[in-house]
């Protein structure tokens, strides 16, 4: 099989795109909502690139919540991003400031996209599928932003189920092997057991543990 | 305001410093034989928790609702051998009606 490519990982996230858009879109209108003007978060979406993390400070800050406690909460989101980062180095070469910038660009669907299943990843795929997610994203929250309103929850549509639908699609095929299959099933059930007690952000961190599964041969 | 730009502020640099930190460390070399294999299978775990909390999650409580339908068809799409356009689009219309019927 040929080398995957930056154009097969942009068209790769194609369907996904609209999705992050909408997301992007009801960011901005709930950021304004909570009084953060319009530019706070257009500037927020292009420097934090991340969206769950994103809506975690967004609201904490809402809810009456402290600065301390807005911050705490997105880089505990956030935290899940330094062992993906250390799966991903192998394969970002260049001088330390271009690896440094292509890091920016890994977020959960790119990276996931760009998983070649055998725990190496595809550097142009990875690069491809985070431009155009990065696009989306911060194009979504302009738009939320400055229009003020929703064009409506995208729950309504079906969106949030969009990025459980692209993860199960992306783990089936690399699911070859019972240790495969085990991190998943582990790494699954830590998270559920997790969430009710541990704040956001918490348990898919320590589903990560699950991968110490590689450490028994 | 000074409150909302501070929160920019702090989010933005500690998001860009936790995806920068293994990339610039480590980048562009293979990583250690034991690491390697424990890395490995860093995608399944994180994969799996991810499907788990986006079908099941609901801030900090669990939740059985519309998603299922949306993740059950894409189950049955992915397990039919369909692209992931269309697994991801008829998730996404089966999430839509459930909700729009029940």
């Amino acid at each position: 099989m040929a080398e995957r490519t930056f154009r097969d990982g942009a068209r790769a996230v194609g369907p996904l795109a609209v999705a992050v858009v909408g997301f992007g879109i009801s960011f901005g209108v709930l950021a304004r909502a909570v009084g953060f003007g319009w530019l706070a978060p257009i500037v927020m979406s292009a420097t934090t690139f991340a969206g769950s993390a994103q809506f975690a400070s967004v609201s904490v800050l809402g809810d009456g919540g402290t600065v301390a406690a807005a911050v705490a909460a997105a880089l505990l989101l956030n935290a899940r991003y330094a062992p993906i980062g250390i799966s991903v180095a192998p394969y970002l070469t260049g001088s330390s400031w271009s690896r440094f910038v292509h890091a920016q660009l890994v977020v959960d669907e790119s990276w996931a996209i760009a998983a070649e299943g055998d725990g190496r990843f595809s550097r142009g795929v990875l690069l491809g599928a985070g431009v155009v997610l990065y696009v989306s994203w911060v194009a979504g929250t302009t738009v939320g932003a400055i229009v003020g309103q929703g064009i409506g929850d995208p729950a309504t549509f079906g969106l949030d189920a969009a990025f459980a639908a692209l993860f199960l699609g992306l783990l089936v095929p690399m699911a070859r092997d019972r240790r495969h299959v085990a991190a998943a099933l582990l790494g699954a059930t830590i998270a559920l057991a997790l969430t009710p007690f541990a704040p956001a952000g918490v348990p898919i961190i320590a589903a990560s543990a699950a991968c110490l599964l590689g450490l028994k041969r | 305001m000074s409150q909302t730009w501070l929160v920019v502020g702090l989010v933005g640099a500690g998001t860009i410093a936790i995806k920068a930190i293994g990339p610039v460390l480590l980048g562009g070399r293979p990583l250690p034989e034991g690491l390697a294999s424990v890395i490995e299978l860093l995608a399944p775990a994180l994969l799996g928790a991810l499907v788990a909390v986006q079908t099941f999650g609901n801030g900090q409580a669990l939740a059985v609702d519309e998603r299922v339908f949306g993740v059950a068809v894409a189950a049955i799409a992915i397990w039919r051998k369909a692209p992931l356009l269309l697994v991801v689009i008829l998730a996404t219309v089966a999430t839509a009606v459930a909700r729009a019927l029940l």
